[in-house]
């Protein structure tokens, strides 16, 4: 069946509308007992000592559990086994849970809470990732003997050489600070101790498996002892991964100990207080360009602040190693990004991951270099940017799908006027109150894991005798739309009417780990693998079902709820199909699995063939600054993604707008305002997410070149939508005030304003 | 005068509920979460930044997290599950927001279509920068509200045609 194009399908739509939708806060179990996280004082420190008497004679206590409670691992990691799930006789930064505190209440856990004693040895804090990297620093990790987590290279030709001879030489320096996932939904977790002896989890969660995976490690219980379930989860972006699957691990202890229900739901405090963050980068450019135009050499060293446990801070830090010069082509590279461990927060996953420092960098140099060489920032673009079979940075020749990176930037700059607008700009200087600026940057963006991970997925189509069809596959629902995907996808591969395919409730006991939904990986592996099973049901059906037909199993077509032979007189309902292959003892039921494409990487010059594919991106903005106050106002944005096909056009726009808000969150007002180590607010009150007001009118552009390595022909939008306005903002600012914003959250002073 | 008619009640969708003299002191986000298991109502900060808890008192949007019970005593509260058309048909601002794709993880949807409804009884026919203040306490990490902005204008359409 053809996917209508312009209508709007979501399968979970009326019950989210309605408010019937059941998030994890939402479930009740009889008998079910409440637990609230206990913190410390402190940011770093050893001895610890916590006291939990007071606490265990509060009113309605029944447990008060720490780290000496554990019966498996205290810690674990999707990496290194680094990551402490309680306090263990050290504070490692401000989130550390010292102990848990479960009563027959919530109000009774929370107030016992307050009498849990906590002492220990202050220690000195480590909150600068540089200075953390000098041989004097005290070691935050004890497993180490350095605050080095990772350090990834790229040696491409001889930069070093190369940058010597070169016509113009820029130096630039940028930097980007911690941001805060912000889901609307705190973490949330019900743990459920079954009579067969299976923990259930239900949890607000990214990733299942891996919530299955650090449940184990807590508990010391097998994979199979312990089945997941994800309930509507309220926003992810990258964010419920190691805490969230923390918080269903801790919640399942409390439940395993006292063999009864137990809910943990954190509030916005314990979230923002305790979950990992995007990583802060400190990016130092040397950029090369020959007077045509052409960049010849790159130099850059990142550091980024990894906090004192290593989550995935290797596969971010991978990410922005192999995009290190945005979306250019150059023959001479030599890049180092590192990550150091302070006291700071958790740093690991969050949308974009790793690439919007990067761009942020890479962007506004491509507006500087264009500026020095007196050439159109689109020009200089053009000159230096992947083509048709270029070579990447690392060496990958990108002959495997349609290279639009021109095609994109010239749709955007079309459509928002952009040479144009660059001559009206303000440059600091406007007879009204205020200045105007328009900005654009591009990106390219691998697909999906890349060589930083086991790229697989699975999923199971199981037919019903009566016609109806339930569907599943290792992708998860954070409200990006992903079922609703998944359900498109299989009525299309079938030819039968959308309302006959129910998605199943995800639990990690039914399919394959498929990974985690991430990475943009949702509708490209996910889709694949639903796409992979179709075409083995459709086999299936057709060996058995071309006797009926009267033709050959290679004839049999799917199309309007039929099941047809090459002429239209031979054809069946779906439900005779059904009916026919249940006579014939054949069960129509197929598992497909999709394997990403081979990827390489050698660590050491940082070349390979680093992702299967690629989207590619442009986006573009105008805005005004007001000189009395410097208030920025953004007027008008633009974006156009080529994600290869779209399954479910609303939901790819809504993807588009929902990245490009978060991009300018990040770019204009969002700060954590962390200091050694501390937070002075742990609430959304003062960390400023977007409102509507603040944002403009966005135009979405869907460029679609199918992917012939997709089988759906689709890639994905997640994370390209988010990765490349803040620079697109700092180049509009640049164009306005004249002067150029390095660090984020961009802020204009007006006093500098007045200085022009 | 007798106790009972004494007794403070709140009205919520269309039911009255007596009260305790616990539940007077709970916030009103609590009580219709915990003791009436309406759960379509959210908590997403505790603090009056998001408005995921946002329900009508009196048909005005508030923030039932910064509101103790006691203070609504005698008033009319509508949830989210008070919002649908006794026979199940969707109010026109709930369907706008399928039609328009307004929906991701959903859990600032409560909230923002009462926020909505709240302004269309003030504001018929706003513009989309009317419609963007109207809502502009209700945060949504998701969508970046264009067609949150969509959806609340195709429901004036709809509703004011």
């Amino acid at each position: 069946m053809k996917i209508p194009s312009g209508k709007v399908f979501r399968n979970d739509a009326y019950a989210k509308v309605t408010g019937k939708a059941k998030y994890s806060d939402d479930l009740k179990f009889f008998n079910m007992a409440h637990a609230v996280p206990v913190y410390s004082d402190y940011i770093h420190a050893e001895n610890l000592q916590v006291d939990t008497g007071a606490a265990e004679k509060s009113a309605g206590v029944l447990k008060v559990i720490t780290a000496a409670d554990v019966p498996g691992s205290v810690r674990f990691g999707q990496i290194e086994q680094d990551y402490c799930m309680f306090a263990d006789k050290k504070i490692m930064y401000a989130g550390d849970v010292v102990a848990l505190v479960v009563a027959e209440q919530r109000s009774q856990a929370l107030s016992a809470a307050d009498k849990v004693v906590v002492s220990a040895d202050p220690l000195p804090v480590v909150s600068d990732p540089e200075a953390a990297l000098s041989p004097e620093s005290p070691v935050v990790r004890e497993i180490k003997n350095s605050n080095l987590m990772n350090h990834h290279k790229m040696r491409r030709g001889d930069a070093l050489q190369e940058l010597k001879t070169c016509d113009i030489v820029l130096q630039e320096e940028f930097s980007t600070q911690f941001i805060e996932h912000a889901y609307m939904e705190p973490e949330s977790a019900v743990c459920v101790p079954r009579q067969d002896g299976v923990m259930e989890v239900y949890g607000s969660m990214q990733h299942p498996f891996s919530t299955r995976r650090f449940v184990g490690a807590l508990l010391g219980e097998p994979l199979s002892h312990i089945e997941v379930y994800q309930p509507p989860t309220g926003g992810g972006f990258g964010g419920k991964d190691d805490t969230a699957a923390i918080v269903c691990a801790r919640a399942a202890l409390a439940a395993r100990l006292l063999n009864r229900p137990v809910k943990l739901t954190y509030t916005r405090e314990w979230s923002i207080r305790e979950s990992y963050k995007r990583h802060p980068y400190r990016l130092n450019y040397k950029v090369g360009i020959e007077k045509s135009g052409r960049v010849k050499a790159v130099q850059v060293r990142m550091i980024s602040d990894g906090g004192p446990y290593l989550s995935v801070s290797p596969w971010v830090n991978w990410r922005s190693t192999a995009q290190c010069f945005g979306p250019y082509t150059v023959d001479n590279v030599h890049a180092d990004v590192l990550c150091a461990a302070t006291n700071n927060p958790v740093t690991g996953a969050m949308r974009g991951f790793g690439a919007p420092q990067v761009n942020f960098a890479v962007e506004q140099i491509s507006d500087i270099a264009a500026e020095r060489l007196g050439i159109s920032p689109l020009e200089y673009r053009r000159i230096n940017m992947v083509k048709q079979d270029s070579e990447t940075v690392t060496g990958q020749v990108l002959d495997t799908h349609t290279v639009s990176m021109e095609q994109v930037m010239d749709r955007v700059a079309d459509e928002i006027g952009y040479e144009e607008k660059l001559r009206k700009c303000s440059r600091g200087t406007s007879e009204g109150d205020e200045l105007y600026g328009v900005g654009l940057s591009i990106s390219y963006r691998g697909s999906s894991l890349g060589a930083e991970g086991m790229d697989f997925c699975s999923s199971v189509i199981n037919c019903q005798f009566d016609g109806s069809i339930l569907l599943e596959t290792g992708i998860h629902e954070n409200g990006q739309g992903s079922e609703s995907v998944m359900l498109l996808l299989l009525a299309e591969q079938l030819g039968v009417r959308l309302d006959r395919i129910k998605y199943k409730r995800s639990s990690t006991s039914n399919v394959p780990d498929g990974g985690t939904t991430v990475a943009t990986r949702g509708t490209i592996m996910g889709g694949g693998a639903v796409t992979a099973a179709a075409r083995k049901l459709k086999q299936l059906m057709a060996d058995n079902l071309n006797d009926i037909l009267q033709c050959r199993p290679e004839e049999v077509r799917f199309e309007d709820d039929h099941v047809l032979g090459p002429d239209s007189d031979s054809k069946i309902t779906w439900d005779e199909a059904m009916q026919h292959l249940f006579l014939k003892r054949v069960y129509p039921y197929a598992f497909g699995s999709f394997q990403a494409p081979d990827v390489s990487w050698d660590e050491e010059t940082g070349q390979g063939d680093a992702y299967f594919t690629y989207v590619y991106s442009c986006q573009a903005v105008e805005l005004t600054v007001n000189k009395s106050n410097g208030k920025i106002k953004m007027q008008n944005i633009v974006a156009a993604h080529d994600i290869g096909r779209a399954v479910n056009r609303a939901m790819v726009l809504g993807q588009m707008y929902g990245g490009i808000t978060q991009g300018v969150g990040m770019a204009l007002s969002e700060d954590l305002g962390i200091e050694d180590g501390r937070f002075p607010h742990l609430d959304l009150n003062h960390y400023k997410i977007p409102k509507a007001r603040e944002l403009p009118e966005i135009t979405g552009i869907i460029v679609e070149n199918p992917d012939p390595q997709s089988p759906s022909k689709a890639k994905g939008i997640g994370e390209p939508a988010l990765e490349l306005i803040a620079p697109a903002i700092a180049n509009a600012l640049y164009n306005a005030t004249g002067i150029r914003y390095r660090d984020m959250p961009l802020k204009v002073n007006p006093e500098d304003l007045n200085l022009k | 005068m007798s106790a009972e008619q004494t007794t403070p009640v709140l009205t919520v969708n269309g039911t009255e509920h007596a009260l305790t003299e616990a539940e007077l002191n709970m916030n009103l986000l609590d009580y219709i979460r915990e003791v009436l298991n309406l759960t379509g109502t959210k908590n997403g900060c505790g603090t009056g930044a998001c408005g995921s808890c946002t329900v009508l008192i009196d048909d005005a949007a508030r923030r039932s997290c910064l509101t103790k019970v006691s203070s609504v005593v005698g008033k009319r509260i509508t949830t989210i599950e008070g919002f649908e058309q006794s026979d199940g048909t969707l109010h026109p601002i709930q369907q706008a927001f399928i039609d328009a794709g307004a929906i991701q993880c959903g859990f600032c949807t409560p909230g923002m279509v009462l926020s909505a409804y709240s302004l269309l009884l003030k504001n018929k026919h706003p513009d989309r920068e009317e419609i963007r203040k109207g809502i502009n306490t209700n945060l949504c990490r998701c969508t970046g509200y264009q067609q949150i902005v969509d959806a609340v204008e195709q429901a004036s359409k709809t509703m004011y045609p």
